[in-house]
């Protein structure tokens, strides 16, 4: 994490405009860590270093957001448990909102919305 | 040092109010607040110059205590602004009682008020300045309606892990609202069918509109003294028997396991201070912010084994009549949800423990339970209560 030029919150982000999803990964415990932060939430190990996931996870819980369709209808959010042991919060696409359920294996990608990264998942 | 056990049943509430409750144009949060907090002073048989101690939160204002304070022209020589969300002034117990017993304090008054339904700054601009003021960027940009989202998802990993039915959400809401029907402060008291709920207006799968709690105004207060003075006082004393404040994460999306809540830690220390069970409770108040929080709480709490909250509440039984008295004013679901519930909670129960609750009374209850919930199932902070026979 030497080489960063900014917070790890910018950085992360930064990387994720460009097209590219990293997590990260504790020298100290090996365990890998999401969001980004600067302390290990596991050991608190100090030695955290952004890595590439497979990028491959499961559905751990899902909602649809009902929304009028003038607003622009209703979408999902669901919580998604990457293959690397963590958890985060995104959106399922090509497939309608309520046709996600949990255990459904998904793969991320990420998406441009409003000028920048953001992380998205299709079926698998 | 002094051990936390010690502590019990040496602390009552001598005075419980609320103020202003359901829908009041013209307020702001802070003349709910002062009206609340001058009944319950009153109530306990004390002036505003008594008190010395001040516990108060906030939604918006983040310098809260300072300006009620300010306010009430008091000077405490305690102050507790910690903000926990919903949770908070439940968890204000404990520190409160240690200034107490400590010397530090003689009267410590708990305050909170909200304008969130009447107020032209609502619900709807709290959530969106929230956005700028407390980021949460690896969530936001999905747009989760929150809090009912944070809260669809542990509905929607529940029916999954353990087969828990929406029929079975919806008998909290029915429960609720048999409730309120016997408490004439209520806001909703019409009459509500399991498939009432099941039929509303979907907000976030699973949970329909009545799956959620009202949007009220309202402002609540209760004052405390150490035990010996609340028996020289107006009000029948209601000991704290024990307090404990759990928080494992702020965001739902870094909660471990979405089924378990930090109630269990706070229940099982509260219940431990208190040298209690769950066996011994006779009335059970939860912050219902949602059908799912009182399955959630009532197994974290120990009424019933992880899993078997759907099961527990079916046939009524939570509703008047039933096994176990929950939620008897009506619940965050239908007497009414000022913004952060957790004090309406607690003065319920102080009102049964003295028997004034009327209708609704809970006859002979001894031990009462009040659990507060803040964020999205982020913090916990339970309270057992007894009466005078409990010490
Ligand atoms: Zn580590």
């Amino acid at each position: 994490m030497s080489e960063m030029q900014s917070g790890v919150q910018q950085a992360w982000q930064a990387r994720l405009d460009a097209g590219e999803f990293v997590i990260q990964r504790c020298g100290g415990c090996q365990q890998h860590v999401f969001y980004p932060r600067g302390l290990c939430p596991h050991c608190g190990a100090d030695q955290l270093a952004f890595v590439t996931p497979a990028g491959s996870g499961t559905v751990y819980a899902t909602t649809v957001v009902r929304r009028k369709a003038e607003l622009g209808g209703d979408y999902n959010v669901v919580l998604v448990d990457l293959d690397e042991g963590v958890r985060l919060m995104s959106r399922v696409e090509g497939v309608a909102p309520d046709a996600v359920a949990i255990g459904l294996r998904v793969q991320a990608r990420v998406a441009r919305e409003q000028d920048r990264g953001l992380l998205l998942f299709d079926p698998l | 040092m002094t051990d936390l056990n010690s502590l019990r049943g040496q602390v009552a509430i001598a005075g419980a109010a609320t103020f202003g409750c359901g829908v009041v144009p013209g307020y702001t949060d802070m003349e709910l607040l002062v009206g609340a907090a001058q009944r319950a002073v009153a109530d306990a048989g004390l002036t505003m110059q008594d008190i010395d101690g001040l516990c108060t939160a906030s939604v918006t204002a983040t310098m809260w205590p300072m300006v009620v304070v300010e306010h009430l022209g008091i000077r405490p020589t305690f102050i507790d602004g910690t903000m926990l969300g919903g949770s908070s002034f439940i968890a204000h117990l404990l520190p409160a009682m240690q200034a107490l017993m400590s010397g530090q304090c003689n009267a410590v008054l708990v305050c909170y008020g909200s304008a969130q339904r009447s107020a032209t700054f609502n619900r709807r601009d709290i959530v969106a300045s929230r956005k700028l003021l407390d980021p949460q960027p690896y969530e936001h940009p999905y747009e989760p309606m929150l809090p009912p989202s944070a809260y669809a998802l542990a509905a929607n990993r529940h029916m999954h892990e353990f087969g828990t039915e929406r029929r079975q959400l919806a008998e909290v809401a029915v429960a609720a609202r048999q409730w309120a029907q016997r408490n004439p402060t209520a806001f909703e008291r019409g009459p509500l069918s399991i498939d009432d709920v099941l039929n509303a207006r979907m907000v976030s799968d699973p949970l329909t509109v009545r799956d959620c709690c009202l949007v009220t105004d309202g402002g609540g207060a209760y004052v405390l003294v150490r035990g010996d003075r609340a028996r020289d006082l107006r009000q029948p004393p209601v000991y704290v028997l024990g307090n404990a404040t759990a928080c494992w994460n702020r965001q739902i999306s870094s909660m471990a396991d979405l089924t378990v809540t930090a109630a269990q830690e706070s229940g099982a220390r509260a219940f431990a201070m208190a040298g209690l069970t769950p066996a011994d409770v006779d009335v059970v108040e939860l912050y219902d912010a949602f059908t799912i929080n009182t399955l959630l709480f009532l197994e974290d709490l120990g009424f019933c084994a992880k899993g078997e909250g759907g099961a527990f509440v079916e046939g009524g039984a939570i509703a008047p009549g039933g096994r176990l008295p929950v939620n008897t004013n009506g619940g965050g679901l239908s007497w009414g949800h000022p913004g952060m519930y957790g004090i309406f909670a607690l003065i319920e129960a102080v009102e049964q423990l003295r028997g004034q609750c009327g209708e609704r009374q809970v006859s002979g209850a001894q031990v009462a339970l009040a659990h507060g919930n803040g964020g999205t199932l982020s913090s916990q902070s339970t309270a057992i209560l007894g009466t005078a026979a409990t010490l």
